[in-house]
């Protein structure tokens, strides 16, 4: 179903003199999703959303914005708006400000402007800090009014580079539920560029995963997490045993990892480390291949049998569980 | 040995602060008291008089409208501070945002902003002198406008007059502009112009809306440089004018040959008044203490 408002990317590339950045993607994002595009550093998501947004040029292929080519429109006609890693706001501007500028910019009288950032750091929860200057405020706050900046513009779609990798631990889980509650309420596309896992899984309609300038896998994050398409994508993920028989590798998840003492299972492995982590144990294991595995049991799981380091236990899986990886 | 902190921070500063109240606040003082003694034509006598300053206005405002030679000289040399605090703003400006974000790579940036100061390997006089042979009524330029037939006789308002030493000023002042804003340019973090096009700024809007507001500390220290500069000079008027111009350091100069010292302390600390005005209308208008 095309409906209005999707998101295309037609054979996107983008090189940076010899070097490609992004290779040949394709793909289609339909509209009023969270994706998010994950990746490690280097993998071409920056350069993908800096090519949707019109902060770089598109070397080959197009972006399409309901059937309209924007790649080679000017960054405020496009229908996006991004929101920065550092969220650029501007130092000598107040909060009021710096969410009207794009309206001060188009020419909008005085009134209406204020009117509408009023709206808006309603919205995000900053009326109070209207008259403050950026360097007045804290990490959290800075990105709410730069959330807001972005917003004004009524995009349809929102472009965010990695917007909670400057924030603490624990604002970064408050922060991200904040922008899912956000992107419900507003319908719109947020598209979310980060290299961390659980922030994809926790927030993402849809997951990108990237690598090498190609897309490695896209889908619901659970259908990703759960058949990772590829060693790397099982790897990047985490939670995932790569384990190899011959030329063929698969998938087995940590969790669904059986450890029994006895036969009937796969091989036996070597207790290497151990870790209490309070609902489960994550367990090291070394096989005699010499491969790594890793298990998470239930606490109450592991307790009724304690294993010691050194200890020698029967690894099993069910069949269902394995998921063969495309070489 | 053992001082507390304040103690030792006191003995920190007090060799700047030893320079600072023997070679500026020492002559300083001495200027503006002899600023009040008498003098004729053969000696200066200590006294309390305030008839050095009241010659300075001599009939100065009984005549306006009309404009007695102190305050022609001043307004002459407040529209020289003007013109040249103009242009070197705008070359300025201009120079420091092209070093800054058109030149890619930081070592180019370094090397080229050290080309800007090239010019003050050599004395400020040789610098001026160097023009002589360029605009003079046979210089190059005037024989290169009358073969290419542009002009039939020589321009004479290229050298020893208003245009000379206004180029003169520009050319020696101008890296006093490049180099704070420069400095506060390069501050700035390249996202808020990506910022504001996303936010669909033009090119103009973001000069001026960003990057102007963004650099005002530094214009600011570059126009202090500059305005105190222009206002206390008298070589650059001098020569680039044929002695022909006048300006207030000129006159300080000139009384100062004729050793009317308590009537030139006057006239400087006149003339210190009207710059720090200056500097304190532009403090007002931008925190540089903040800035440092």
């Amino acid at each position: 179903m095309r409906t209005g408002g999707d998101l295309e990317l037609f054979h996107l590339t983008k090189r940076y003199g010899d070097t490609v950045a992004v290779r040949d993607l394709n793909h289609l994002i339909a509209p009023g999703t969270y994706v998010c595009l994950l990746g490690p550093s280097g993998c071409g998501k920056s350069s993908t959303l800096r090519m949707i947004a019109g902060h770089e040029s598109v070397s080959e292929g197009a972006i399409l914005l309901d059937k309209a080519d924007i790649s080679k429109l000017p960054p405020a006609r496009r229908g996006t708006a991004m929101m920065f890693q550092s969220y650029a706001l501007f130092p000598h501007l107040s909060v009021r400000d710096n969410v009207a500028f794009s309206l001060k910019m188009k020419g909008v009288a005085k009134a209406e402007r204020h009117a509408r950032v009023d709206e808006l750091l309603e919205l995000v929860d900053m009326s109070r800090y209207a008259a403050r200057r950026p360097d007045q405020l804290s990490g959290g706050q800075q990105q709410r009014v730069a959330l807001a900046r972005a917003l004004i513009t009524q995009p349809k779609v929102l472009l965010l580079d990695e917007p909670l990798s400057a924030l603490d631990p624990f604002l970064r889980i408050r922060m991200r539920a904040e922008l899912k509650r956000l992107q419900r309420e507003l319908g719109i596309t947020f598209i979310h560029v980060t290299h961390g896992q659980d922030e994809a899984l926790a927030l993402a309609d849809e997951v990108i995963v990237m690598n090498n300038a190609v897309i490695e896998q896209a889908g619901d994050p659970r259908e990703v997490f759960n058949s990772p398409r590829t060693e790397f994508v099982a790897r990047f993920l985490g939670g995932h045993n790569v384990i190899r028989r011959g030329a063929r590798a698969f998938a087995v998840r940590s969790d669904r990892i059986v450890l029994r003492r006895g036969g009937g299972t796969e091989f036996d492995a070597a207790v290497c480390g151990i870790e209490y982590q309070g609902a489960t144990v994550h367990l090291a294991l070394k096989t005699p291949a010499d491969e790594e595995l890793s298990v998470v049991l239930p606490d109450r799981d592991f307790f009724s049998q304690p294993l010691e380091i050194g200890d020698t236990a029967g690894v099993a899986w069910a069949e269902e569980d394995v998921h063969v990886l495309a070489n | 040995m053992n001082d507390t902190p304040t103690k030792a921070s006191y003995w920190q500063a007090a060799p700047m602060a030893v320079i600072f109240a023997l070679f500026f606040v020492v002559p300083l003082v001495v200027i503006v008291v002899v600023s009040f003694w008498s003098y004729n034509q053969y000696s200066i006598t200590p006294a309390f008089i305030l008839s050095n300053y009241t010659d300075i206005f001599h009939g100065c405002f009984a005549q306006l409208p009309g404009l007695c030679t102190t305050f022609a000289t001043y307004l002459q040399t407040l529209i020289f501070c003007a013109e040249v605090w103009a242009l070197t703003l705008v070359i300025g400006f201009a120079i420091a945002y092209f070093l800054v974000f058109e030149v890619r790579s930081q070592t180019m940036q370094i090397v080229l902003a050290l080309v800007c100061t090239i010019p003050f390997w050599t004395s400020n006089v040789i610098r001026m002198i160097s023009w002589i042979p360029l605009l003079g009524r046979n210089g190059l330029v005037n024989q290169m406008l009358l073969s290419l037939g542009i002009v039939h006789k020589p321009l004479e308002w290229l050298l020893y007059s208003h245009f000379s030493v206004l180029l003169a000023f520009v050319h020696l002042n101008t890296v006093f502009m490049i180099v704070p804003i420069l400095n506060s340019m390069a501050r700035i973090d390249r996202s808020l112009i990506e910022a504001a096009h996303d936010s669909g700024a033009s090119g103009w809007q973001t000069l001026w809306n960003v990057l102007v507001p963004l650099s005002k500390p530094g214009i600011a220290i570059g126009s202090i440089f500059v305005i105190t500069i222009v206002m206390g000079d008298y070589i650059t008027i001098g020569i680039m004018g044929g002695q022909q111009i006048a300006s207030v350091g000129k006159v300080i100069q000139v009384q100062t040959n004729f050793l009317q010292f308590p009537l030139a302390a006057a006239n400087a600390v006149v003339l210190l008044a009207c710059v720090l005005g200056l500097i304190w209308a532009l403090t007002r208008l931008v925190d540089i203490r903040k800035e440092l």
